[in-house]
C-alpha cells in the first residue's frame, strides 16, 4: 500500500505537489457534485416529468406499440447475439475465453446503461416501465438462449428476419402515432436508428464512387462529400425546415421528423463515405489483382473480396460514427423544434409548477446522463471490438 | 464462319470503355436533371410567393439588431452578416487556441506516470466525449453562467481586472493610443520569439543550456514595460458604476459559454488525439532519451512531443475544422454568430434559399481556408 502510494502519488516533489493540488481540486469537485446530486438538487420535476423526458407526447393508450416493438427487438437482437457467440466459440478455442463469470463481464461492460435504467425505473411511478424492462430481459435471454441452437448456415435467414422485424417494428411505430406527437428519448433513439440503417449503404456507394476509375463518377462523389462536410449540420437542419418548402412541391414536402430523417442521412452518409474509403484503401491492391486473376468481373472482386475486408476493417471507426449521430440526433431538435431529450429541460422548466426555480441544472444533468451511458457504453463495446478485431495490427 | 481475329474491336455497344463513358454520362445527366428539377422548383415556388430570387436583399436594411454591437436595424443585411462572420470567427479562433493548449495538457496528463493525474483526466475524457455539444452549450449557458454567475449588483470583482456577472466577464482592454501599445506587443513577441532563436543556435553550437524560454519571455516582458513606459498603455480598466459597467471590454455571457463548451469539448477530443501520437513514438525514443539523462519534461519537449504532434497534426486539423462548424451551436443560446444571424435575417423578411445558400459557401470558404493551414503546418513539419 505504501509502495503503491509512493511509486504512483509521491515519486518526486514536483509529482507530490501536483497529486496534492489535483487531489484537493478534484475532492472539492467531487463534494459539490456529490452535494448537488443528494442534498441541494431538487428532483422532482424530474420525476414528474419522466414520460415527457422519454416519450414525449407519445398518447398513452398506444404506448403498447412502443412496449411490442422494443421487446421484439430485444428478442431479435439476442437471437444475433447468441448466434454470434457460438460462432466465435467456435473460431476461438474454448481456452481462449476470458475466464471471468459471464455476469461479472456482462455487468462490467454495460454497469453505465444498467444503472441508468434502474435510475429511471426507480423514478417511474406506475408499473408499466417495470413491466417493459423485465419483458425485454427475458425476450433477449430467449433470443441469446436460442440463437446457438439455429442451423449453423442460418445466417443471411437471420439477417432477413432481423430486417423483417425492424421495419415491422418501425411500421408498428409510425402507424400508430403521428410524428408529431413524437418525442422525448424515443425520438432521439428512433432517428438514430432510421439514420444509421439508412446512411450505411448511401456511403459505402459514395466511397466506392470516390475510389472508382470514372472520372465523372469521381469529382461527384468527391463533391457531394466535401461539400456535406464542409457545412455544420445545423445549418442544414434550418434549412431544410425553413426552406425545403422550396425545392420541392409545396404538397409534396414532409413532416419535421422525415426532413430531420433525409438531412441526418445525407450529411452523416459523408462522413460514412470518408471511413469506408479509408477501409478500401487498406486491403492490399495484391487482393485486387488475385480477384482479377481469377477471372471475377470488377463487381465481384469489388462485392466479394474487397468490401469484405475493407468493412471489416472500419467497424470500430463506423461505430464511433454512429455514436456521434446519435447525439448529433439533439440538434434536429433545438434547430426544427421538436421535442426531441435535450429539449426537455427546457420544456419542463417553463412548466406552471415549476416555473422560475432554477431547475436547469436539474433537468440537464439527468438528460445528460442518459445520453453519456448509451454513448459510453457503445464507445467502450467499440473498443473491445477493436483489440478483437486487431484493426492496425496486420 | 470465319474465326474471328484477335485484334477485332469489338461493336461500340459493347466496348467498355465506351460503356464506361455511357453509364457515367447518363449518371451525371439524371443528377443534373435533378438539381434543374429543384433550381426550377425554387424559381417557381419563390415566384407564386413573391419572393426574391437574387442576392439583392443583401443591401436591404436588416431591421433586426444584434446585442452587445452598435449595428443599426437601417444598416444592410450585408453587413449584419459580416458580423455575424466576424463572431463565428471570434469565437473559433480562441477556441481553436485554448482546446489545443488544454488538449495537450490533457492529453500529456492521461499518459502521466501520477496515478491521480491520469485518472482524473481518463475521467474527464470519457465523460465530455460521451455527451452532445449541444448538450454543453445549453448547460455552460442556462446552469453555469446564467445561474450560477452573480447579478450584476454583486459582481465578483479582482480588482478592477476582471469583473464577472451574469452580464459577461469584463477585462481591461486597449482604447485611444492602446493601438500604438498593441503594435509594441507585436514587436516585444515577436522580438522574443528572435532571442529564442538565437539561443537555441548559440546551445547548438557551444553545448550551453540554451534557456531559451526564459530568454524569450524575458525579454518580451522587458520590452513590454518600456514600451508601457514611452508611449502609455492605453488600457481602461472597467469599473463598477450602480448597475453600469463602465469600460474594458465585455465579453457577452453567451458567447462566454459557447467558447467555455467548445473548448472543454474539443479539447476532450484532441487529448485522445495526443495520446494516441505519443503511444505511438516508438519505446526506443523513451528510453534513449533517458539513457541521455533527460528529464522527464525535457524527454517530452525535446524528444517525445515534436515526434507525436507530428502525427497528431492531420487529426488535429480535423478537430479545428469540427470546432468551426460546431460554433454554429451558438444558434441554440441566441448568440449572433452567422448561423443565428442568418436565421434571424430570414425571420426578417431576408428569402430563405439565397440566405442558407450564402451561409453554407461561407461555412465552406472557412472550412477551405481552416484545411488550407492545416495542410501547410503538416507539409512543414514532415521530415523530408
Amino acid at each position: 500500500m505504501v509502495t503503491w502510494l509512493r511509486k504512483n502519488l509521491f515519486r518526486s516533489v514536483g509529482d507530490s505537489i501536483t497529486t496534492i493540488v489535483i487531489g484537493s481540486l478534484a475532492i472539492w469537485v467531487l463534494y459539490r457534485f456529490l452535494r448537488f446530486v443528494f442534498v441541494t438538487g431538487r428532483w422532482e420535476i424530474v420525476r414528474t416529468n419522466l414520460s415527457l423526458f422519454i416519450t414525449g407526447s407519445w398518447p398513452e393508450d398506444e404506448l403498447w406499440r412502443v412496449v411490442v416493438a422494443i421487446v421484439a427487438v430485444s428478442f431479435m437482437a439476442g437471437l444475433i447475439a447468441g448466434f454470434i457467440a457460438r460462432q466465435r466459440r467456435e473460431e476461438v478455442p474454448d481456452d481462449a475465453e476470458p475466464g471471468r463469470p459471464w455476469l461479472l463481464d456482462i455487468l462490467s461492460r454495460t454497469w453505465p446503461l444498467l444503472l441508468t435504467v434502474l435510475l429511471l425505473l426507480s423514478l417511474a411511478q406506475t408499473v408499466g416501465p417495470w413491466l417493459l424492462a423485465v419483458g425485454s430481459l427475458a425476450a433477449f435471454a430467449a433470443g441469446r438462449f436460442i440463437g446457438p441452437l439455429l442451423p449453423r448456415r442460418s445466417g443471411a435467414a437471420l439477417v432477413v428476419a432481423a430486417l423483417v422485424v425492424g421495419l415491422s417494428a418501425v411500421w408498428l411505430l409510425v402507424a400508430g402515432v403521428e410524428f408529431d406527437s413524437w418525442g422525448g428519448l424515443l425520438l432521439n433513439l428512433f432517428l438514430a436508428a432510421i439514420s444509421i440503417a439508412l446512411c450505411f449503404p448511401l456511403g459505402v456507394l459514395l466511397a466506392l464512387g470516390r475510389r472508382s476509375q470514372f472520372p465523372i463518377l469521381r469529382t461527384m462523389s468527391t463533391s457531394y462529400i466535401e461539400l456535406f462536410r464542409g457545412v455544420p449540420l445545423i445549418a442544414l437542419l434550418l434549412m431544410a425546415n425553413v426552406a425545403l418548402g422550396f425545392f420541392i412541391p409545396t404538397d409534396l414536402a414532409p413532416g419535421k421528423v422525415v426532413r430531420a430523417i433525409v438531412i441526418l442521412v445525407l450529411f452523416t452518409s459523408a462522413y460514412v463515405a470518408e471511413i469506408v474509403r479509408g477501409g478500401l484503401q487498406s486491403v492490399p491492391i495484391g487482393q485486387i489483382e488475385a480477384g482479377r486473376a481469377l477471372g471475377l468481373s470488377p463487381v465481384s472482386v469489388t462485392r466479394l473480396i474487397v468490401l469484405p475486408q475493407a468493412l471489416r476493417n472500419v467497424i470500430p471507426a463506423l461505430v464511433g460514427q454512429f455514436i456521434s449521430l446519435f447525439k448529433d440526433t439533439t440538434l434536429a431538435g433545438a434547430a426544427m423544434g421538436l421535442t426531441d431529450l435535450l429539449a426537455g429541460p427546457q420544456a419542463s422548466t417553463a412548466q406552471p409548477a415549476f416555473r422560475g426555480q432554477g431547475l436547469i441544472a436539474e433537468t440537464l444533468v439527468f438528460v445528460l446522463l442518459i445520453f453519456w451511458a448509451g454513448s459510453y457504453t457503445m464507445s467502450n463495446e467499440s473498443q473491445r471490438l477493436e483489440a478483437r478485431l486487431g484493426v492496425g495490427e496486420r | 464462319m470465319a474465326p474471328r481475329e484477335l485484334d477485332d474491336k469489338p461493336p461500340f455497344w459493347r466496348d467498355v470503355k465506351v460503356l464506361a463513358w455511357v453509364f457515367q454520362l447518363v449518371i451525371l445527366a439524371l443528377v443534373l436533371a435533378f438539381l434543374a428539377y429543384l433550381a426550377n422548383n425554387v424559381r417557381v415556388n419563390s415566384a407564386d410567393l413573391g419572393i426574391p430570387v437574387g442576392f439583392e436583399f443583401l443591401d436591404q436594411p436588416s431591421s433586426f439588431t444584434i446585442p452587445g454591437n452598435d449595428l443599426r436595424e437601417s444598416q444592410p443585411v450585408r453587413d449584419a452578416l459580416v458580423e455575424g462572420a466576424l463572431n463565428t470567427l471570434r469565437v473559433s479562433i480562441v477556441g481553436i487556441v485554448l482546446a489545443t493548449v488544454l488538449g495537450i495538457l490533457i492529453g500529456i496528463g492521461r499518459l502521466s506516470g501520477n496515478w491521480l493525474l491520469s485518472q482524473i483526466t481518463r475521467v474527464y475524457v470519457e465523460v465530455v466525449r460521451n455527451v452532445p455539444l449541444l448538450g454543453l452549450v445549453i448547460f455552460a449557458y442556462l446552469a453555469l453562467v446564467l445561474a450560477a454567475m452573480p447579478r450584476i449588483e454583486d459582481a465578483w470583482q479582482l480588482d478592477s481586472l476582471v469583473t464577472v456577472s451574469n452580464r459577461g466577464l469584463v477585462v481591461p482592454w486597449l482604447t485611444g493610443p492602446g493601438l500604438a501599445f498593441l503594435g509594441v506587443v507585436v514587436l516585444a513577441f515577436v522580438v522574443g520569439v528572435l532571442v529564442a532563436g538565437w539561443r537555441q543556435r548559440v546551445a547548438a553550437r557551444t553545448g550551453q543550456p540554451p534557456r531559451d524560454l526564459l530568454w524569450a519571455v524575458a525579454s518580451f516582458v522587458v520590452l513590454v514595460l518600456v514600451g508601457a513606459a514611452l508611449v502609455g498603455n492605453g488600457l481602461s480598466f472597467p469599473s463598477l458604476e450602480g448597475d453600469q459597467i463602465e469600460g474594458g471590454i465585455i465579453m457577452q455571457p453567451e458567447y462566454f459559454a459557447l467558447l467555455l463548451a467548445l473548448v472543454i469539448y474539443t479539447a476532450s477530443h484532441i487529448a485522445e488525439i495526443v495520446r494516441g501520437s505519443i503511444q505511438a513514438v516508438p519505446r526506443g525514443q523513451f528510453e534513449a532519451s533517458s539513457a541521455l539523462a533527460f528529464s522527464g519534461a525535457q524527454r517530452m519537449r525535446y524528444i517525445i512531443l515534436p515526434q507525436a504532434l507530428r502525427i497528431a497534426v492531420p487529426p488535429i486539423g480535423n478537430q479545428y475544422l469540427n470546432l468551426m462548424k460546431n460554433s454554429s451551436l451558438g444558434f441554440a443560446i441566441s448568440f449572433f454568430e452567422l448561423t443565428k444571424v442568418a436565421s434571424t435575417s430570414i425571420g426578417n423578411r431576408s428569402p430563405a434559399v439565397p440566405t442558407y445558400l450564402l451561409l453554407m459557401a461561407i461555412y465552406l470558404v472557412f472550412s477551405l481556408i481552416i484545411s488550407a493551414l492545416v495542410n501547410t503546418v503538416n507539409r512543414r513539419m514532415q521530415v523530408e
